[in-house]
């Protein structure tokens, strides 16, 4: 862990902060008088805020976990140098992609 | 006359590789683990390989796992750590062992070097000496780290050294972060810079293993939190 990966690791969790709490304020708003697909889908998509919303926290959580994942592997299983580093991008690579993928299939027309 | 009380020893005997050896050892009144280790080589077995200097908490050279917890062996009473008349004696965790009750303390102290918690000075012998406030608050940061005495304990307690051979540890971070609030310090930028690489204090989990069990009461997780807040304000003021 240098000081850049602890900046980013820092600096993302305190981008995650307020989304988290926007998150659970929009869910607990969006329960009342039930849940469906429709109502969800009806929100977002076509929606550039949501898209900009969720497609900032799947940035931020890629980055944080990929980070955070690292230092439990180099810790715990051993991994060091090139393949701790390969291991780290292959994941912030997976959970981009993962992410994206449903904030696009949530906010795309 | 009331029958002799005694209590069973076990310690380490080997280097890397070995075995605990158990030993009878005389209870007297008054006795600290290092009492016990001193009577095992005295008496019992005069190849027990061990350390110490001062036997008053001074030098930091006896620190043991007792129990599996690491702690300076002179100032350890025995009726402290024994339980049921037993106690297990091993060499300090994280450090390689040399024979028996001895590590090889190198690693620990080159990553004092390592962290750059050396002196930088701004003057030379021929300049008369400065004053320091001792009120100063930078001054007074530094209180604490100083009274360390070097034992180690805090590096054998600590899981992130256990994890991670290259991380610097809280002793060598500790007095880093006194070096670096050290006003007659003239290279504050090394000192950032070394806390800052791959072993450095960000790998931290500020878990505070080193602060329960450092002996003198100090708290590295406190310095570190401050070299860790030095360097995220520098980082930014770098790149500016
Ligand atoms: C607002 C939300 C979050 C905050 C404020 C936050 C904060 C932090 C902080 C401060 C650390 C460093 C701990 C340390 O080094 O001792 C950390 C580590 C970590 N985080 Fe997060 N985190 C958040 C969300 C997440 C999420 C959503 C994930 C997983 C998808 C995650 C996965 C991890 C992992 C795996 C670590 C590594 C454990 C470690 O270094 O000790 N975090 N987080
Ligand atoms: S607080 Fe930091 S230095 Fe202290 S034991 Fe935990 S990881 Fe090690
Ligand atoms: S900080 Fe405490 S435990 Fe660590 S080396 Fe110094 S005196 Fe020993
Ligand atoms: S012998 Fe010096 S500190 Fe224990």
């Amino acid at each position: 862990m240098t000081l850049r990966l602890y900046m980013a690791q820092r600096i993302t969790a305190l981008v995650m902060a307020p989304l988290v709490l926007m998150h659970i304020a929009v869910m607990i708003y969006a329960i009342q008088g039930g849940l469906s697909s429709a109502e969800i889908l009806g929100r977002t998509q076509g929606s550039i805020l949501w898209f900009a919303f969720y497609g900032t926290f799947v940035v931020a959580v890629s980055i944080h976990a990929a980070i955070g994942l690292r230092t439990v592997l180099s810790e715990w299983a051993g991994l060091r140098g090139t393949a701790l580093n390969a291991v780290a991008w292959a994941i912030l690579a997976l959970l981009l992609i993962l992410g994206m993928q449903a904030v696009y299939g949530v906010t795309a027309t | 006359m009331p029958k002799e009380q005694q209590m069973s020893v076990s310690v380490w005997r080997g280097g890397a590789t070995g075995a605990f050896q158990s030993f009878d050892v005389k209870m007297e009144d008054n006795q600290t683990v290092l009492d016990v280790v001193a009577w095992i080589q005295q008496y019992a077995d005069p190849t027990l390989s061990y350390r110490y200097a001062c036997r008053v908490g001074m030098c930091g050279s006896c620190a043991m796992m007792v129990n599996g917890v690491p702690r300076w062996t002179c100032r350890t009473h025995v009726n402290k750590v024994l339980k049921d008349g037993h106690m297990e004696i091993g060499p300090l965790r994280n450090l390689p062992v040399i024979k028996d009750l001895a590590t090889d303390m190198d690693p620990f102290f080159d990553k004092w070097i390592a962290a750059e918690g050396l002196h930088h000075p701004t003057q030379t012998r021929d300049d008369p000496i400065e004053t320091i406030d001792p009120a100063n608050a930078a001054r007074v940061e530094i209180n604490a780290g100083i009274e360390c005495i070097n034992c180690s304990v805090c590096y054998a307690a600590c899981d992130t050294v256990a994890g991670n051979p290259d991380y610097l540890g809280p002793a060598a971070l500790q007095r880093a972060w006194s070096v670096y609030n050290d006003s007659k310090d003239a290279n504050k930028q090394a000192i950032l810079d070394a806390v800052s690489g791959v072993g450095g204090c960000h790998n931290c989990h500020s878990q505070g293993s080193c602060a329960v069990h450092c002996p003198n009461d100090l708290n590295p997780m406190n310095a570190i939190a401050g070299l860790k807040r030095e360097t995220a304000r520098n980082f930014f003021k770098r790149r500016t």
